[in-house]
């Protein structure tokens, strides 16, 4: 099957440029910093609950910054699953706004006060509504898959979810639909593998060796990374992205990661320690190379820390969305989608 | 003059043809077949997709976002039940993105009982339909209600449901209601829109020139006017209320009849007026009776309208069971027919004030 498709571009071995390092290590670190606030935000009662993605930030943060973001079918369309906050940082989301969920403010700008945090959703960047439930993101990208094979150009879909989502039937659903011999679609199919479901540990309840051989038997390119390195994540994205910009086939892409606050409140969002931290092995290579010292790093982050005090500070005295809102927006009156305004 | 298929598939044809409508899909929709029960036969933009319906609703979600019209099909609205969070989600995606998305798409199912479907052909859906809040939901009864109300369904921003009652899939249009511009000889249409038997490969169906027909949610129509009791339906059980109050005429009740069409948004103002007229409200659909649609319709007919009543208004529906047996005494005895709704209403209307 493989030997019809073209070759994915290999990932281009050749360091990333300095710039783009400290760019990625800047977002790393006001990522983590935002995650920490979030959860230290949920901790003092300024939130009811807590989800997130610290210990993703060195896959997320290169997603992010590759994603040709815009609104409609020329551009990526994003199907996140609720860890992908670092992600929406590098596209250049403001992060006070991620606060304003958490604290369910009528000034959320995701879902004025809805929904939990890190459930984000922007139609000016194709990011469709994020759901609480870990699977039907990965049904739903096909119809976004479709639109966009048929309008043709370089835009695709970029799905997200969890290795313990890809047990629900949604995952093989995303698998046929997307490798349709009938119908391929441009969707780059992400897993970051954190090896866990909320409490129940990957190697006891899956035999596949790797997810990414799933996609194999449906010849769909496929690749396991590590995900806990920013310049390999990088690099593997920004072919994996080419290949279904290109060809307009999918791409299966598991992204080994870590979680380091748990699952969320649900698991206490309390700091763990038997798991790499993708911050600190960049850090230490930056460090290596002489690209940051400590003191550098140890600034950026207190400059971050404070960033997102005030912006907690600020998100206190904003209101709450008054109760008789409940039925805005059940429907709509016009067609913005098609509209596209 | 068209049966209900027919006048779905002109629809579906002047939607695609004038209405932007890009996709129609879902198992065996598309050629050779043409839907299971041909709804879908000749439409070009129709495909077939793999047998897997959380597949057909989350592509349908999909499309939606992406700005593109589609009618995803469920072949039998009984497949549907391993979907229910996926719609749950396109009933939400205004709502929880505070209006900043909206998601146009079509649910077309076939539902209900009548054609001896056995357990799993027969369910009904209008009761689950209307706990799914972000949906428009139409039921037609008449094959130009079903062209009407399917063209509204595609052009609206939001996510609808279309019911299609298969007892009513073939039956044929009443004169005087037919859909400007098809023929009215039966052959003649069916020579132009029917696929042949055989091989298809190379037919093209001439499609007559239909107008633009959009039949508003929450407009019910009354299809017989009456002073006596009320009668609300909408779907199979619509044609036997009319039948059974043309038959208790002659014994001198009147029974005015609502074929609701739009089970959300729904025409409370007309059920008002009527009950307000006559005292007397009898709710027929033939889900299962607990929990059930009209019970709300019910509801809402006692907390608004109870000063007005001059008896308890009624529920007729179909027996809490799981299913709907397959032998015809079972399935008979399961849903709602005219017996028993002749006699529903009957009772109703000499029950002493």
């Amino acid at each position: 099957m493989s030997t019809s498709l073209r070759p994915v571009p290999r990932a281009p071995d050749a360091e990333l440029s300095p710039e783009l390092l400290l760019r990625v290590h800047d977002l790393m670190v006001r990522s983590r910093v935002l995650e920490e606030r979030l959860i230290a935000m949920y901790k003092q009662g300024d939130g009811y609950f807590w989800i997130g993605g610290p210990g993703e930030e060195a896959f997320n943060i290169p997603l992010g910054l590759l994603v040709h973001k815009g609104r409609g079918l020329q551009y990526d369309y994003l199907h996140f699953h609720y860890r992908n906050s670092g992600t929406m940082l590098a596209m250049g989301a403001d992060p006070i706004d991620s606060l304003r969920q958490m604290k369910n403010t009528a000034t959320d700008p995701y879902s004025a006060g809805r929904n939990f945090s890190n459930h984000y959703s922007k139609r000016e960047w194709n990011v469709v509504p994020v759901s609480s439930v870990i699977e039907p993101q990965y049904a739903m990208c096909i119809g976004t898959g479709i639109a966009q094979k048929r309008a043709g150009g370089r835009g695709i879909t970029i799905v997200t979810g969890g290795d313990a989502g890809t047990a629900e039937g949604d995952f093989a659903t995303c698998l046929v639909w997307s490798s349709r011999p009938a119908n391929p679609l441009p969707v780059l199919i992400i897993v970051t593998n954190n090896k866990w479901g909320i409490s129940t540990a990957w190697t006891g309840q899956h035999g596949e060796k790797r997810i990414s051989d799933r996609g194999k038997a449906f010849g769909i390119e496929s690749k396991t990374i590590d995900g806990n390195d920013p310049e390999v994540s990088y690099r593997e994205l920004a072919a994996a992205m080419e290949y279904v910009r290109t060809e307009r086939k999918p791409f299966l892409l598991e992204a080994v990661v870590s979680r380091l606050y748990g699952h969320s409140s649900a698991s206490g969002a309390n700091a763990v320690v038997d798991e790499a931290d993708c911050l600190k092995g960049f850090e230490k290579k930056l460090e290596d190379r002489k690209l940051l010292t400590r003191q550098q790093m140890d600034e950026l982050r207190q400059k971050y820390t404070q960033e997102l005090q005030d912006a907690h500070r600020k998100v206190r005295q904003e209101p709450q969305p008054k109760g008789d809102t409940i039925y805005q927006h059940v429907f709509q009156e016009r067609d913005l989608v098609r509209e596209g305004k | 003059m068209s049966n209900m298929v027919q006048a779905i598939r002109m629809a579906l044809h002047v939607a695609e043809e004038r209405h932007d409508l890009t996709d129609v899909f879902g198992e065996d929709v598309g050629p050779p077949l043409g839907g299971a029960f041909t709804a879908t036969q000749g439409i070009k933009c129709a495909w077939n997709s793999p047998l897997d319906e959380r597949g057909i609703v989350g592509a349908s979600i999909g499309l939606g976002l992406a700005g593109c019209r589609n009618v995803a099909e469920i072949q039998f609205c009984d497949y549907a039940y391993n979907t229910i969070d996926l719609l749950k989600l396109a009933g939400m995606q205004s709502w929880s993105s505070n209006g900043d998305w909206n998601c146009p798409m079509t649910v077309m199912t076939p539902v209900g009982s009548g054609i001896r479907g056995s357990i799993y052909h027969s369910h009904s859906f209008d009761t689950v339909a209307t706990h799914i809040p972000g949906f428009k939901i139409a039921m037609p009864s008449t094959p130009r209600d079903a062209y009407g109300l399917l063209l509204s369904c595609i052009v609206d921003p939001n996510p609808c449901f279309f019911l299609v009652p298969k007892a009513l899939m073939r039956v044929r249009t009443v004169a005087g209601e037919e859909i400007p511009g098809e023929p009215g000889d039966d052959r003649a249409l069916s020579k132009l829109i029917d696929a042949p038997l055989g091989d298809r490969s190379k037919w093209q169906p001439q499609w007559p020139d239909t107008p633009d027909i959009f039949i508003p949610f929450g407009e019910g129509r009354t299809v017989r006017r009456g002073r006596d009791v009320t009668v609300v339906s909408y779907g199979r059980t619509l044609p036997l209320c009319k039948k059974a109050a043309d038959e208790l005429a002659q014994e001198g009740i009147e029974a005015e009849v609502i074929d609701l069409r739009s089970l959300y948004p729904y025409d409370w103002a007309r059920i008002q007026e009527s009950v307000k007229r006559t005292g007397r409200a009898l709710f027929v659909n033939e889900d299962t009776e607990i929990t059930n649609f009209g019970e709300h319709l019910l509801r809402r007919t006692v907390e608004e309208l109870f000063y007005q009543l001059v008896a308890p208004p009624r529920l007729l529906a179909g027996a809490f069971v799981p299913g709907v047996g397959l032998a015809d005494n079972l399935e008979m005895a399961s849903v709602p027919q005219l017996p028993s709704i002749r006699d529903t209403i009957r009772q109703l209307a000499h029950q002493e004030a």
